[in-house]
């Protein structure tokens, strides 16, 4: 186990074009693209310390909880979601071959590529950032909840039980931070490698040297390197991830279906222009008839 | 062109037994819907993160516009191809459209969560092409004022001329008869570009509402989960637009005791075979073409409301109203049209609630008291709206000659109450 794990920080520290700085951001890749970053999440190497959790609801104030309460490993029995107060959740997943082999998995929003959330947003409150968040904007938002039906990963939580100003709550990917050029807190508190944080071209170099590396231990398949056109935030998993609560989608992102409908729909307004043309046409055309008939009689 | 009917207020007394328990039953949903707004979604919906929409989408704003549809079918056969004999069922049509979205706009207020921001749609910089939401939302708004605009030669008809409020709002009179002299001047030229508009904005909201959850083809039953479905949307709401009115024409006769024009209703539910015929074609077709047909045999909740759908929605009533002797019949008119209605609705509720498999769902929704009660109670609102709008405005018609007696100074806006 240990000698994986040097492996692993050699692995990472090879693909890292950049020097590491200090141990605690070991897992960080620094970028001098302009590409989006994302998150490698690696569930094979995650003890399921919960400490992400923590560094998250102290982030964006959701919980005053202790660090030594997300010890309460409880928690697995049941499989949770994130929801509006909890950004991010660690569950449990078992080898079926052999369920003795307990993995963790962390959940947040994905920040797809090409977000169906963003698309299906009917004032533009949800955008992808050019870092590779998605952001959402209360003051838009008029509380529709279509983003949450459009979600393949059924992320987006809304505040139910707030009768005024309910708001739609997810992951941010810490923009702020990222923006500053900070990892985000829950990879920032990550003990080991489980997240690393870095342009997601490398994170993808770094998920495939870890399969070349480690021959058996992972499921070929980086998750989200392609699934619905691609995600910011990935995984890498011990089994098959249809054994896991990823859900299994295809490569296609999902919003060009709708948009080319739409876009078909209002190309320059011709299609509605030209239907306004032709049922004005009949109407006159028709109505010139009938008035012909009635001068004959 | 002479027409032998004329449009006339109904006259009879607003409150009979059945208007008094509709009437009871909205002021149930209003009360429903003030503990929505002052308790919120989680507490008053079954609604959550796993089921973001539920009856309320489905029933109050999708079903309702498809059961609007009689506005725009009938705006195109009578206006646009002139069929002149069906004059008669233009104003209810197009009164029951002009109610419908404006219970499908209030329907959608009591669903969003921050419903004050809903003019955020309308803002230029908020503009968001891509999302069908923004296109139905924009289409059913002007539409809306479309509808309403259609509406006014009725109102003229009924009050230019006559506008005489009482005593604390006769000042207003002026100004009332102002702007319906300007109206009736201008409008008679315009109002058949309105009418076409809204034949066009129709069709392209009706068929978007059958866009929006392709956005979600991973949580979407294969049985509604096709590319088509806009048109298959549109299709059905063109199916359900005369039937919809040969109901409401029914209904009305009986409240008014009035004799059914049975010979026009007959006649429009000759259209109504084809029309659903065209869409049954269309939906068994691409059934076989992606293959679903497994599906439809799964012996699912899915597969089985499908099934209720197609047989009793649609096949049922084809056959009923291709039959002379039924379609000639009060009640086969009535059964069929109530079907494809019944029909229509569960289509809609099917592909926004039944069809709708969140990526983690622990149980199924189902909705709570709260929303059923605010579902029925706009329906209740419309039904007395609608009762209150045809004695007040010349809606329905009645043969020349049979038109209740005159108002003796026929000026006075009467209460109907």
């Amino acid at each position: 186990m240990s000698l994986d794990r040097r492996k692993f920080l050699g692995i990472t520290a090879l693909s890292s074009a950049t020097l590491l700085t200090g141990s605690t951001h070991a897992h960080e890749i620094e970028s001098k693209t302009d590409e989006v970053y994302g998150v490698l999440v690696d569930t094979v190497v995650c003890i399921g310390c919960r400490k992400c959790e923590w560094a998250c609801n102290q982030e964006h104030g959701l919980s005053d909880k202790d660090l030594k309460s997300y010890e309460d490993k409880s928690v697995f029995k049941e499989h949770r979601r994130p929801n509006a107060s909890a950004y991010t959740v660690v569950n449990e997943y078992r080898d079926p071959a052999d369920s003795s082999k307990a993995y963790s998995m962390k959940v947040q929003c994905m920040h797809c590529n090409e977000p169906a959330c963003v698309s299906a947003c009917i004032v533009g409150a949800l955008e992808k950032n050019e870092l590779g968040s998605v952001d959402y904007d209360a003051w838009k938002c008029i509380g529709c909840r279509y983003c949450i039906i459009a979600c393949p990963f059924q992320v987006p939580a809304y505040e139910y039980e707030n009768p005024l100003t309910p708001q739609i709550r997810k992951c941010t990917f810490c923009h702020e931070r990222v923006a500053k050029g900070e990892s985000p807190a829950c990879v920032s508190i990550c003990p080991n490698e489980a997240l690393t944080f870095g342009p997601r071209s490398k994170l993808i170099d770094l998920a495939h040297s870890r399969f070349k590396a480690n021959p058996g231990r992972y499921h070929e398949h980086v998750y989200g390197e392609n699934e619905v056109g691609g995600t910011s935030w990935m995984y890498l998993t011990a089994v098959d991830t249809k054994h896991t609560e990823l859900p299994v989608l295809s490569a296609a992102p999902l919003p060009p279906l709708t948009e080319i409908i739409q876009h078909g729909i209002f190309k320059s307004f011709v299609p509605p222009l030209a239907l306004y043309a032709l049922l004005g046409l009949i109407m006159h055309t028709i109505g010139d008839k009938n008035e012909e008939q009635e001068v004959k009689e | 062109m002479s027409h032998h009917e004329i449009a006339v207020p109904m006259k009879a007394k607003f409150f009979s037994t059945g208007t008094k328990i509709v009437f009871a039953i909205m002021l149930a949903g209003m009360a429903a819907v003030a503990y929505r707004f002052i308790a919120g979604l989680g507490a008053a919906t079954n609604l959550d993160d796993q089921y973001p929409w539920g009856i309320w989408i489905a029933i109050d704003v999708a079903s309702g516009v498809a059961l609007a549809a009689g506005g725009f079918t009938t705006a195109l056969l009578v206006e646009i191809f002139h069929k002149d004999k069906y004059h008669a069922i233009i104003r209810p049509a197009l009164l029951t459209a002009m109610l419908g979205y404006t219970f499908v706009a209030i329907g959608v207020t009591v669903d969003l969560g921050r419903y004050y921001n809903i003019w955020h749609v309308m803002l230029p910089d908020m503009w968001q092409g891509n999302s069908v939401l923004f296109e139905v939302g924009m289409c059913v708004m002007i539409y809306l004022t479309v509808l309403y605009i259609e509406f006014i030669p009725v109102v003229v008809e009924r009050f230019k001329g006559k506008v005489n409020l009482p005593s604390p709002l006769s000042f207003l009179n002026g100004i009332i008869e102002w702007f319906l002299s300007i109206a009736d001047r201008t409008l008679g030229r315009f109002v058949s570009l309105f009418v076409i508009a809204g034949v066009v904005l129709s069709c392209m909201h009706q068929s978007s509402l059958g866009t929006l959850m392709l956005i979600a083809p991973f949580k979407t039953h294969v049985l509604w989960n096709t590319p088509i479905s806009p048109l298959l949307f549109l299709l059905s709401a063109i199916a359900v637009g005369f039937p919809m009115v040969i109901f409401e024409s029914i209904l009305a006769s009986r409240s008014f005791k009035l004799k059914p024009e049975l010979g026009i209703l007959s006649s429009l539910a000759r259209y109504t075979p084809a029309l659903l015929g065209v869409y049954l074609g269309i939906k068994i077709g691409d059934i076989t073409i992606r293959e679903a047909w497994p599906a439809v045999l799964e012996s699912s909740p899915q597969s089985w409301s499908w099934i209720v759908e197609m047989v009793f929605g649609v096949i049922i009533p084809i056959i009923i109203l291709a039959t002379p002797r039924f379609r000639k019949s009060i009640g086969g008119l009535f059964t069929a049209a109530t079907m494809v209605i019944l029909g229509v609705a569960l289509n809609r509720i099917n592909y926004f609630v039944i069809a709708y498999k969140p990526v983690y769902a622990d149980y199924p929704y189902f909705p709570t008291f709260i929303e059923i009660l605010v579902t029925v109670g706009f329906i209740s609102a419309l039904v007395l709206l609608y009762r209150a709008c045809v004695m007040i405005f010349p809606v329905i018609s009645v043969p020349v000659g049979q038109e209740p007696k005159k108002e003796e100074d026929g000026s006075r806006i009467t209460s109907p109450f």
